[in-house]
């Protein structure tokens, strides 16, 4: 791959809105994935594997439970700087997007919200400074948009319970040292619970074969009679409004991220079109490739306002789950369409590795379906206004 | 080992470049700016290596106004231990001399850092008014540093090779690419440079002894000449007769 030389674009100087502090999170993120990450991330996408030695440096630049509290060793910071690493970490691959999303806003997140104490002070320091890396089993093989669904369960044994079932798609799983699964009880009430790598009858196989997301690792999360101890199912909230304020963090989270992926192809493209001369003219001169470039940073601009509201609310704790889904659904949307337009900007080398637009086509295949689909946030807008349930 | 680093702004170099004031002052409209890679990268960096090896304090100082403040707070989260903004705007090299001088002397620093020059107006003087105007020996344009006990050994480039020096402390070094490698600000040294000191103090003696007649942009770039790999003679032709150069 060629040297990155991406640069942000903010067509409506979003940077005035943003804290000093904000614009160095977001530009230490910036600079430490163009030093670190962009030199390997097309290698280890072909490879198929998550490069674990970022992990550190994950840590380092923040990615890990940024907004959490500094007494458990988080960051501290706000909303917005959350989402501000989110998109420069998906500016250049949403797979490592993705494993920083799982550990802050699925793993870190119930356990700081719905932890007890001790449960708050044994994972998340090492969470937070990558030492311990962990995943979230909500789907699973007959359940994926219908979580509710699950079959995973648990039953009462003393100081134990014992956990049967079955994960599948789950980030982080084949090296994850915990997993933050969500199972139903013998009253089929669902709840959380961390299982610790070790445990008997707990394996993770690694998922092969993915077309999208392959900087990062996808498992199953196997429970064969699991003997997991009472004093790891998080005692604080139970029933399916627990793993979806999860969903929230993280699709918050992915808003942010599919910013970042637009605005690598806008910026690519923009770039490429300046560059590319055909019929003794820049590409760029020509009608139909301003119209691509110009409806690009139009749509980015509106998503830039969209989230950074959205941030602004979610500091303040009023974000609703439907203002956060249709950010959600209108940024990865808005992301793809982009990535497939700057791809014919590209011409043949749209599709190759010496551009990151392929990348991030494929990526966002998963973006857009993962953390509810495209189609299940349209419908949770639906219901909102309109106060019909049009899911079953 | 007290340290004090150099630290100035300086506009991004993606910034678009235009002047106001009837081209006689740089217009910052819209510029971002960054801290000035050579004080950055490698006068700050190596200043807190030194530090980490032997003992001792890193203070940043800035000439200029409040806007220099998101670039001081960078470098207070890469490691500089607090920082001191002289609170005027900067005219002139020696203007800004004046005020390094001024506050390094009364606070007695064994060595005074700063980069080889600022990437805006390229002077690459403060360094040598600096250490004039305190009276100490100056190492311009150093690529290498190292200390033993009272006297520093530095290494120069210098046409086709590399001079080096020693001297003694208090000292005066400017820093060019070779010196450190940058650091990024990580999320640990961001949530303690909130904290650290930023001191604002007000500026000595406020003459100039220049004044800006006018800035120009270089003529456009004319448009490129393309000649066919065989023939030579119209490349020499060319270069001879328009562009000459040979
Ligand atoms: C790379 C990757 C990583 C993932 N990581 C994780 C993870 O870490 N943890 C985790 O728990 N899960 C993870 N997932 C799973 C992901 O959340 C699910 O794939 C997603 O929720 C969709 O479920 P499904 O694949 O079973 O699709 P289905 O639910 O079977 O949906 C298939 C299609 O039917 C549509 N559909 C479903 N129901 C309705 C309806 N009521 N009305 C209209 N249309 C409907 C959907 O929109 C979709 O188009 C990951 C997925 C991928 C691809």
């Amino acid at each position: 791959m060629r040297t990155d030389q991406y640069q942000g674009h903010d067509y409506y100087m979003m940077d005035d809105l943003l804290t000093d502090e904000h614009k160095l999170v977001r530009d230490a993120a910036r600079a430490w994935v163009k030093k670190e990450v962009s030199p390997v991330i097309e290698d280890a996408f072909e490879k198929g594997v998550f490069p674990r030695n970022l992990i550190k440096g994950l840590a380092d630049v923040g990615a890990f439970g940024p907004y959490i509290p500094v007494e458990y060793g988080g960051a501290g910071l706000d909303q917005i700087s959350y989402g501000l690493i989110m998109q420069e970490l998906e500016r250049c691959d949403s797979g490592l997007r993705s494993t920083a999303s799982v550990q802050s806003s699925l793993v870190m997140y119930p356990i700081w919200k719905y932890g007890s104490e001790e449960q708050k002070q044994k994972y998340l320091p090492k969470l937070a400074s990558g030492d311990m890396i962990g995943c979230f089993g909500l789907t699973e093989p007959d359940h994926g948009s219908n979580p509710a669904g699950m079959v995973s369960n648990f039953k009462d044994d003393g100081d134990h319970v014992i956990l049967n079932g079955a994960k599948m798609w789950i980030s982080n799983a084949p090296f994850a040292d915990i997993a933050v699964i969500w199972a139903k009880s013998e009253e089929g009430r669902i709840h959380g619970m961390v299982v610790e790598r070790g445990m008997e009858g707990f394996t993770t196989p690694t998922m092969h074969g993915k077309w999208s997301l392959r900087a990062s690792d996808t498992g199953e999360l196997v429970f064969d009679n699991v003997r997991v101890p009472k004093a790891n199912i998080l005692p604080g909230r139970s029933g399916l409004g627990a793993p979806l304020s999860c969903l929230d963090s993280a699709r918050f989270g992915i808003a942010w991220g599919a910013i970042g992926s637009a605005l690598d192809c806008y910026d690519s493209a923009l770039r490429y079109s300046k560059e590319r001369t055909q019929f003794d003219r820049p590409i760029a001169a020509f009608q139909l490739q301003q119209k691509k470039l110009a409806e690009m940073i139009t749509e980015i601009t509106k998503a830039q306002l969209l989230t950074f509201r959205l941030g602004q609310l979610r500091e303040a704790g009023t974000a609703t789950s439907a203002q956060i889904s249709m950010a959600k659904r209108n940024n990865v949307d808005m992301a793809l369409h982009i990535a497939r337009e700057a791809r014919q900007i590209h011409g043949a080398m749209g599709i190759t590795n010496e551009y990151p637009i392929m990348r991030h086509m494929m990526n966002l295949e998963s973006v857009i379906t993962y953390e509810g689909t495209h189609d299940i946030h349209l419908l949770i807008t639906g219901m909102d206004v309109t106060g019909e349930n049009a899911f079953k | 080992m007290k340290i004090l680093v150099c630290i100035s702004k300086a506009p991004d170099t993606t910034s678009r470049i235009a002047f106001t004031d009837n081209g006689t002052a740089f217009d910052e409209n819209g510029v971002q700016f960054i801290v000035n890679p050579y004080d950055e990268w490698y006068a700050l960096v190596r200043a807190l290596e030194l530090k980490e090896t032997q003992g001792g304090s890193v203070t940043t100082v800035t000439v200029g106004g409040v806007d220099c403040d998101p670039i001081i707070r960078k470098a207070l989260a890469i490691g500089s231990d607090d920082a001191v903004r002289i609170n005027t705007d900067p005219k002139d090299s020696l203007f800004v001399a004046k005020q390094i001088a001024a506050y390094a002397k009364d606070n007695a620093f064994d060595l005074v850092l700063l980069g080889k020059e600022t990437i805006d107006y390229n002077g690459a003087v403060v360094g040598g008014m600096v250490a004039e105007l305190l009276d100490v020996p100056f190492v311009s344009f150093a690529i290498k540093m190292e200390v033993n006990g009272s006297t520093a050994t530095l290494e120069r480039e210098v046409q086709g090779g590399v001079e080096v020096v020693e001297a003694n402390f208090p000292l005066v070094v400017s820093a060019a690419k070779g010196m450190a490698e940058q650091r990024i600000p990580n999320m640990r040294g961001i949530m303690a440079a909130r904290t650290k000191p930023l001191q604002i103090v007000e500026a000595q003696d406020v003459s100039t002894s220049t004044t800006i007649v006018r800035y120009e942009l270089p003529p456009a770039k004319a448009a490129v000449k393309l000649v066919s790999a065989d023939n030579v003679a119209e490349l020499v032709e060319l270069l001879h007769k328009e562009a000459k150069v040979i």
